[in-house]
């Protein structure tokens, strides 16, 4: 009856960490998604031969915050305006067909590895010769940061919340056995039981407790999973692009270990410190 | 096989249960330890069992001096010694044949060994038929015969018994002494604390006396009273 308890409240705790989880996953996946748009972009100092220019390139693709850097040309930059902003008019454009207006305006665009190392990247470009302007997202990277940390503190501390509720449970399942089986076990200690021996049968139970507790959330989270992402691409496919949610598989690659060795490691640790604390043997 | 040299237990509420015991028993002996209450008797068994330490002198058991020994190493000495109690202390969830069995899981018998020693073991306790009866289904006497049995399957080499006809009519408590003296004529040392007085006299065993925590009597082939024999 008490395990019963336990088994279920063990499984409201691991159902809730799965949640959790899964919020925390998808939005650290969509937070790396954002941050592989956000770019740094630097222009060059007028009269900055081609030469010069692939130079600072080299040297910018080395640097360990940079996972990508694509250099935009004067003339794709004019380009690029023009099918932004002259869409309706073409013509208008073709005033300047042979004078480019954005004829200084060579640039490379800079992804980042991490949206947090903005800064370190920022200070050494501002140090480099012939960079004469640096266009940043720093507002995108700072909320991205420091939602990402927050999320980080509020999983962490949920996750710690609930570790200690499951081990209180745990341990008062093991002590309420503890007391039902008290004959049993000075019995066994009178024939000449090891404390292996008397201690097992209430550690197996704890790893059972644990490993049952997580099971039966883990398995309804998976369906609840699947479900959820598939009817969210089914009926809000406009948002596909800004909800970008990892896939099942992936997902549970993750979830299901750590909730197994959650659910087994919080029933193996109470059940085992709370019979060493209640049967001197 | 038993040596005890001048044991004292003072308890933590002041209580002296033992005031300087010497003791030796032989191997294959049998011996009643009589005494009124709070004579010291219990108090005996327990620290035989390694339930309780001295408060000073040496227990050996086994050639074993139990003052140095290892808590590790108390199931393996426990393993040696049978031990039944007043109350019987049987697992009333289990019937008689997992009672005994029992004993024999705690010290890692084989299955197969179980299965051939446990209904030996009820037949010399004369309860091979009723096997599958809890002990609700059983009378005082059997309940205590399954202890005895439980008590012997490991075949240890010592028997302690506290008051095990305590709680026993006169014919079974009979029948129990029996058993015992079977048990004891096959090789095993058998120390029985009792009160039973009629049993002491009839059986003209060893009889050791204890008052106030020190033993005032140690005779062969003795009653329950000095004049009885």
């Amino acid at each position: 009856m008490f395990s019963l308890a336990s088994v279920a409240t063990m499984s409201a705790c691991i159902f809730l960490f799965g949640i959790f989880f899964c919020v925390v996953e998808n939005f650290q996946h969509m937070v790396r998604e954002m941050e592989k748009s956000v770019a740094v972009t630097v222009f060059f100092d007028e009269g900055l031969s081609q030469e010069q220019i692939d130079a600072i390139g080299v040297q910018i693709k080395a640097r360990p915050e940079v996972s990508d850097a694509v250099f935009v040309t004067a003339d794709e930059a004019w380009d690029e305006y023009k099918e932004i902003y002259f869409e309706e008019a073409p013509e208008l454009a073709e005033g300047f067909e042979d004078d480019n207006p954005l004829a200084n305006e060579a640039h490379y665009e800079i992804y980042l590895t991490d949206v947090e190392s903005q800064d370190d990247l920022v200070t050494w470009l501002e140090s480099v010769e012939g960079i004469r302007r640096i266009n940043e997202s720093a507002q995108v990277a700072d909320i991205l940061t420091n939602f990402n940390l927050l999320v980080g503190y509020i999983s962490v501390a949920v996750i710690l919340l609930l570790l200690c509720v499951s081990v209180f449970l745990i341990s008062n399942t093991v002590t309420i056995g503890i007391a039902v089986r008290r004959e049993e076990i000075a019995i066994m200690k009178l024939i000449g039981a090891t404390n292996g021996f008397v201690k097992a049968p209430f550690v197996v139970e704890g790893i059972m407790i644990g490993l049952i507790g997580a099971s039966i959330p883990l398995g309804l989270l998976y369906f609840l999973y699947t479900k959820l992402v598939s009817f969210m691409g089914d009926k809000f496919n406009i948002l596909t692009g800004l909800l970008q949610f990892l896939p099942v598989s992936e997902m549970f690659r993750i979830l299901l270990p750590t909730g197994l060795a959650l659910g087994v490691g919080i029933g193996f640790f109470g059940s085992f410190f709370t019979i060493r604390k209640h049967l001197r043997v | 096989m038993i040596d005890l040299i001048n044991v004292k237990k003072a308890y933590d509420t002041g209580v002296q249960a033992l005031n300087g015991v010497t003791l030796h028993i032989e191997r294959g002996e049998f011996v009643f330890i009589v005494g009124d209450s709070g004579s010291g008797k219990s108090t005996l068994i327990k620290l035989l069992l390694k339930e309780l330490d001295p408060s000073s002198g040496a227990i050996k058991v086994n050639g074993v001096n139990l003052n140095k020994m290892k808590p590790r190493d108390i199931p393996k000495y426990r393993r040696k010694l049978g031990v039944v109690f007043q109350d019987f202390r049987l697992l009333k969830d289990r019937n008689v044949y997992e009672n005994v069995a029992f004993a024999q899981r705690v010290v890692i018998t084989p299955t197969k060994r179980i299965r051939k020693n446990v209904p030996k073991m009820l037949s010399l306790v004369g309860l091979a038929e009723k096997y599958k009866a809890y002990p609700k289904e059983l009378s005082g006497g059997e309940q205590q015969r399954v202890a005895l049995a439980r008590a012997l399957v490991n075949q240890p080499n010592i028997l302690l018994a506290d008051e095990p006809t305590g709680n026993l009519d006169p014919t079974n408590s009979k029948e129990i002494m029996r058993l015992l003296e079977t048990i004891n004529e096959r090789g095993t040392t058998v120390l029985v604390v009792t009160h039973n007085q009629e049993i002491v006299d009839e059986m003209k065993k060893r009889v050791i006396t204890m008052q106030k925590g020190v033993i005032i009597r140690d005779e062969r082939k003795a009653g329950y009273t000095q004049h009885a024999d």
